[in-house]
């Protein structure tokens, strides 16, 4: 299903554009049936936003795209999710090798109890690189790139947990740029998180953009028309609706999408 | 967007504003023009006086639909809704104006004796008064087809407008001792009909709250 991004044009989505493709995706756990023949088109460098009520399935479906909700055992999947054209559930795709491309950021910052330096520096360890001048050259380029490398770069030797819980948000931010993923997941990041830190990171999931793309679920329906591209509305594990966020918060077709944006239910 | 019921009262509150401020503008137009036709100095001059009643309740509208978005953020048929009321508010408050304006061509005009083409006037008061009943109505009862009706009545007040215009000029011509009168109700005439158009406003405001898109009913 290729979703225009203005209500009624018939533009085309450029398939070398499409990070992610999912198809007909079905997922259980056990019986319950927690997200229902989703389709969904993800386009890079954009934002997109996942919103809808607890339970409806949006946590999940984010978790889904780089497989972390295969931790949960009873979990059972039908349908299919492309990633860059290639079928994430394929048996001979690794899962280290998709979470290299694709980062994630939780919504209760959880840097490492080590270092600001280290925080960073470990994916690209784990990468194999040992180079303390390269490391040095990743750490300050992530920590920029998490637009808190002035904040922190004449302390980078202590320890992660001393930060503020908004600076601790973009240290994960950073430690996930440092892998340079093609994908960055967002599961409830600012939920957290003050205002002035919420401010922060809303800034830098907009120049972030420019570079990669970006997969947000929020609670706070003003965030996503703050600073997505294009929003999903999920409802029982449904997507209700899908399409630009100009769209989605002024003139939504269904009816049901236009209660929940309103604060009719949810 | 928080507290939903309180909200919607608020909403309410506001809507019930503009129907009172609607219901205010459109009495002094049509009562404006009686006083015109009946040489009532005294009623002329209770609509200047009322004329501030008329802003300061446009301005309250204002002031609450911009405290509602403050503080409650809201969005897609909410957010329109509060535009269209601000907007309609304007159009309302305007009609004011106008009523004010003949008022002021009555209290010129004083105890002359009218022209004779004044009478073509009362058919043209009573259209444009019908139109903003109708789009009032229509507004309340989110009726769409009443609102798209408002079209054919706003052609049927531009032809009249201009068949008054045409009329009082040839008086005018014939007659130059009428020329201030004839001066005096060529306004009144086109306060009318400037009336009528902004009742078409608020059938396309209307239209708009209703399906999000932008129509144009006086082409």
């Amino acid at each position: 299903m290729v979703q225009s991004f203005k209500k009624g044009s018939a533009s085309q989505i450029d398939a070398s554009s499409i990070v992610y493709d999912t198809q007909k995706l079905n997922l259980w756990y056990g019986n319950h049936h927690a997200l229902k023949n989703i389709d969904l088109q993800i386009k890079e460098n954009e934002v997109t936003a996942i919103i809808g009520p607890s339970g409806c399935g949006k946590s999940t479906y984010i978790k889904t795209l780089n497989r972390m909700v295969e931790l949960v055992p009873t979990v059972k999947t039908s349908g299919e999710i492309l990633y860059r054209e290639r079928n994430i559930f394929d048996a001979n795709y690794g899962v280290e090798e998709l979470r290299t491309k694709v980062g994630m950021v939780f919504q209760k910052p959880n840097p490492f109890p080590k270092s600001i330096y280290d925080n960073i520096a470990y994916g690209p360890r784990i990468h194999g690189i040992k180079s303390k001048k390269i490391l040095d050259q990743i750490v300050e380029k992530s920590l920029r790139g998490a637009a808190i490398w002035d904040e922190v770069k004449d302390r980078l030797n202590t320890n992660a947990y001393s930060l503020s819980g908004g600076q601790q948000q973009r240290i994960c931010i950073a430690r996930c740029l440092a892998i340079e993923p093609d994908v960055i997941l967002m599961d409830e990041p600012t939920s957290a998180l003050d205002p002035i830190s919420t401010l922060k990171v809303e800034e830098l999931i907009q120049e972030l953009k420019e570079d990669y793309s970006i997969i947000i679920v929020t609670h706070n329906m003003q965030q996503a028309a703050r600073i997505s591209d294009k929003t999903a509305f999920f409802l029982n594990g449904e997507v209700v609706e899908f399409d630009s966020t100009d769209v989605i918060f002024s003139t939504p077709e269904d009816k049901r999408t236009e209660d929940y944006i309103s604060g009719r239910f949810g | 967007m928080v507290g939903r019921e309180k909200f919607d009262a608020d909403l309410n509150q506001v809507q019930s504003l503009l129907l009172d401020l609607s219901n205010t503008a459109i009495d002094t137009l049509d009562n404006s023009m009686s006083f015109l036709f009946e040489k009532d100095i005294e009623g002329a001059l209770s609509v200047l006086e009322n004329d501030e009643h008329i802003n300061h309740m446009e301005e309250e509208i204002n002031d609450r639909v911009i405290l509602l978005i403050a503080k409650q953020q809201p969005v897609a048929t909410d957010l329109r809704r509060l535009m269209v009321l601000v907007k309609i508010a304007a159009d309302m408050e305007r009609i004011g104006d106008y009523a004010c304006n003949i008022a002021k061509e009555t209290i010129r005009i004083g105890k002359d004796e009218h022209i004779e083409p004044i009478v073509m006037l009362e058919e043209m008061r009573v259209k444009t008064i019908k139109m903003l009943k109708q789009v009032l109505d229509a507004f309340t009862n989110e009726n769409m087809e009443e609102a798209k009706s408002i079209a054919k009545l706003d052609d049927e007040v531009d032809e009249m407008y201009g068949h008054i215009i045409r009329t009082l000029l040839t008086a005018g011509i014939n007659n130059p001792a009428q020329l201030s009168q004839v001066t005096q109700l060529s306004f009144v005439c086109r306060y009318l009909e400037r009336s009528a158009d902004h009742a078409t406003n608020i059938a396309e405001r209307l239209l708009y709250l209703l399906k999000g898109k932008h129509y144009e009913l006086n082409n």
